[in-house]
């Protein structure tokens, strides 16, 4: 009994931030991602559901890395998914592009625009901050809806050419679950690394303070900028090959909403965990999948569903049940064994 | 062209009187609590919602106005009850979280009672249009104006002059010195979600028979009236009530020169470029960190 509590603190304490930080979360996340098309090839919530929440996790954690550990908030991340996804969806459909040079070419726009504006949007601080990248999303934003010989306008482009690789192409749902779970979860290590690397280390003292940081000789403009680029051109990616999985797109998935949406995610798991951005993620799309059969009901419902939570979980569905747990077991520990040693 | 200049100026006054009251409301709450309330734009159309029910409930067109305004006061007062404050001391960003939860959840009620159609609002007197110059204007321009003028006006004297609104400039300041003058902080912060709700409600009624309203109209106007507070300089109410107006000008300039298309794009570039060159706003006081 005792011994299988102490397995589980100690998977927790790894999971937590131990000695391999997050190594066993990604195997067990890893081992949930492939056993579920195998268990319910056919699920509807395996292979629909599961590769729109394959995107937005992939979205929430690039987000997490600015918004959780750099500390910069981000009210216009849809932006740079639009981007990539635009990108994609133009430059196959109206002037031939191979996919993949297409993806490449957004990409390399992507960190052009984000390098370009980084500078001088991560001088601003807290609501202003929050006012200039809303104010950069929703520019975007009215770009796909206006320039209509470029993007469509409101109906978008539709006709988007799938993916193929090495003479393998991604044609049924089931192929996109496995190419989009495969992203996300190298995406997912990419964090874990980045977190527990010296970037990871100047990034966490940035968010508590950026003066402190700098006098500890970070170069805190240039991290934050850093941190920027790379969590746009992740989202850039994820866009896309939403855009091949969906052979189409339209400014509605690109919207202020989406990027308000994107927040959600990363403070409804928990800021400043990448597990947390994840559990958000798939928390917040799973619940709007079930949602959808009470109609009207829906919006009501995801409000309230919301608001409870950050009351009563401030700190995150993820990181406040985790810390929970973790207290829980500590407590029951506490009496049997008084030394009360740490679990590295 | 620029003869059309003093009608684009009277539709953007208009507009931006709207913004100016919303980015008032922003400023208030944000200077109680630092909490930026994304449900501000909610009040607005509740506000609009309720004044059109009771009058087509038969209300007469004064007392649907005051029992509209108390209604989405009261909607108020229940967010910072019920929501905000169960959460005291929990983040900024936690805080902004629930707020967008709320709008949610009010945008989701409006759609139940009201539904998803347009509803017109009654012009306050009448729609024989005014000649101004070239220019033409509705009595309701004016109406949305001068209502404007004088909740500015009110709020101004209310913050400068009245003990109360000391008292919520002291909180602001610094809360915890307000606590040991004895000023009831918590009682502050209710009052600063009724207020912003009242100037929402009117805010709402003043403008719906021109632009008519619907259950999601809040989310625009919460945006503009967020844009609005920025401009000016957060925590500064007159700055927000010099960036609505400023940006209901900038957007039918745009529309009326450039394109309606891109009308808010191009408010939200000069936006930009102001923040840019302004970090804290137009009228914003540059923040010191304390480290």
């Amino acid at each position: 009994m005792s011994r299988s509590v102490q397995a589980l603190q100690g998977g927790v304490a790894l999971w937590r931030g131990g000695a391999r930080p997050g190594l066993l979360g990604l195997l067990l996340l890893a081992a949930v991602v492939v056993a579920l098309p195998l268990l319910f090839p056919k699920n509807y919530f395996v292979t629909v559901v599961g590769v729109s929440v394959g995107f937005h996790v992939i979205l929430a954690v690039s987000l997490n890395l600015l918004i959780g550990y750099a500390g910069q908030i981000s009210l216009g991340h849809a932006a740079f998914f639009g981007l990539g996804a635009y990108s994609s969806a133009i430059l196959t459909t109206r002037y031939d592009w191979n996919p993949w040079l297409a993806m490449l070419a957004g990409l390399a726009a992507v960190f052009l625009i984000a390098s370009l504006i980084s500078r001088p949007i991560l001088r601003l601080r807290g609501h202003y901050l929050a006012m200039a990248t809303l104010g950069f999303g929703i520019i975007v934003h009215i770009v796909m809806v206006q320039a209509v010989t470029f993007t469509g306008g409101p109906d978008g482009v539709s006709g988007i050419p799938g993916l193929a690789l090495l003479g393998w192409s991604v044609r049924t749902d089931l192929h996109w679950y496995w190419v989009v779970a495969g992203v996300m979860l190298a995406v997912v290590w990419l964090s874990l690394n980045i977190v527990d690397s010296r970037t990871g280390r100047a990034l966490r003292a940035v968010h508590g303070s950026e003066f402190a940081a700098e006098m500890m000789g970070i170069d805190t403009t240039r991290t934050k900028a850093q941190v920027f680029v790379l969590s746009a051109l992740i989202s850039a990616l994820a866009g896309s090959l939403f855009a091949h999985q969906q052979g189409f797109v339209s400014p509605d998935s690109f919207s202020f909403f989406v990027s308000i949406e994107l927040v959600t995610m990363v403070v409804l798991g928990g800021m400043a965990s990448t597990y947390g951005a994840i559990f958000g993620a798939a928390a917040l799309i799973l619940l709007r999948a079930g949602l959808v059969v009470f109609h009207d009901y829906e919006m009501v419902i995801l409000g309230a569903i919301l608001m409870a939570i950050m009351i009563f979980l401030p700190q995150g569905l993820f990181v406040g049940l985790a810390r929970g747990l973790r207290l829980a077991l500590t407590r029951r520990r506490e009496p049997a064994a008084a030394s009360g040693d740490e679990v590295a | 062209m620029l003869d059309q200049l003093p009608q684009f100026l009277i539709t953007g006054v208009t507009v931006g009187s709207i913004y100016a009251l919303v980015g008032l409301g922003f400023a208030i709450i944000y200077n109680a609590s630092d909490v930026v309330n994304f449900a501000q734009g909610e009040f607005v159309m509740i506000g609009a919602m309720m004044a059109i029910s009771l009058l087509t409930a038969g209300a007469p067109f004064l007392i649907a106005l005051v029992l509209a305004a108390v209604c989405t006061v009261a909607v108020g007062l229940a967010l910072e009850k019920f929501a905000v404050e169960p959460a005291r001391g929990a983040s900024v960003v936690t805080l902004i979280i629930i707020t967008i939860g709320a709008s949610i959840l009010l945008r989701g009620i409006a759609l139940l009672v009201w539904g998803k159609n347009f509803h017109a609002m009654p012009h306050f007197s009448g729609e024989t249009p005014l000649h101004l110059g070239s220019a033409t204007l509705l009595p309701q321009n004016l109406w949305v104006m001068g209502g404007t003028a004088v909740l500015v006006i009110a709020v101004r004297w209310f913050f400068g002059r009245t003990s109360v609104g000391k008292a919520l400039l002291a909180c602001s300041c610094n809360p915890t010195a307000a606590q040991l003058m004895g000023i009831n902080v918590r009682r502050m912060l209710l009052l600063a979600y009724g207020l912003s709700a009242l100037l929402g409600a009117v805010a709402g009624m003043l403008v719906a028979p021109i632009t008519f309203t619907s259950y999601d109209a809040g989310v625009m106007l919460g945006l503009k009236g967020f844009s609005a507070a920025i401009l000016g300089g957060m925590g500064n109410s007159m700055g927000a009530v010099a960036g609505g107006l400023l940006l209901g000008i900038l957007e039918s300039l745009g529309a009326g020169f450039v394109s309606s298309g891109y009308k808010d794009a191009i408010a939200f570039v000069v936006i930009l470029l102001v923040l840019f060159f302004k970090p804290s706003g137009l009228f914003g006081r540059g923040s010191s960190e304390r480290v």
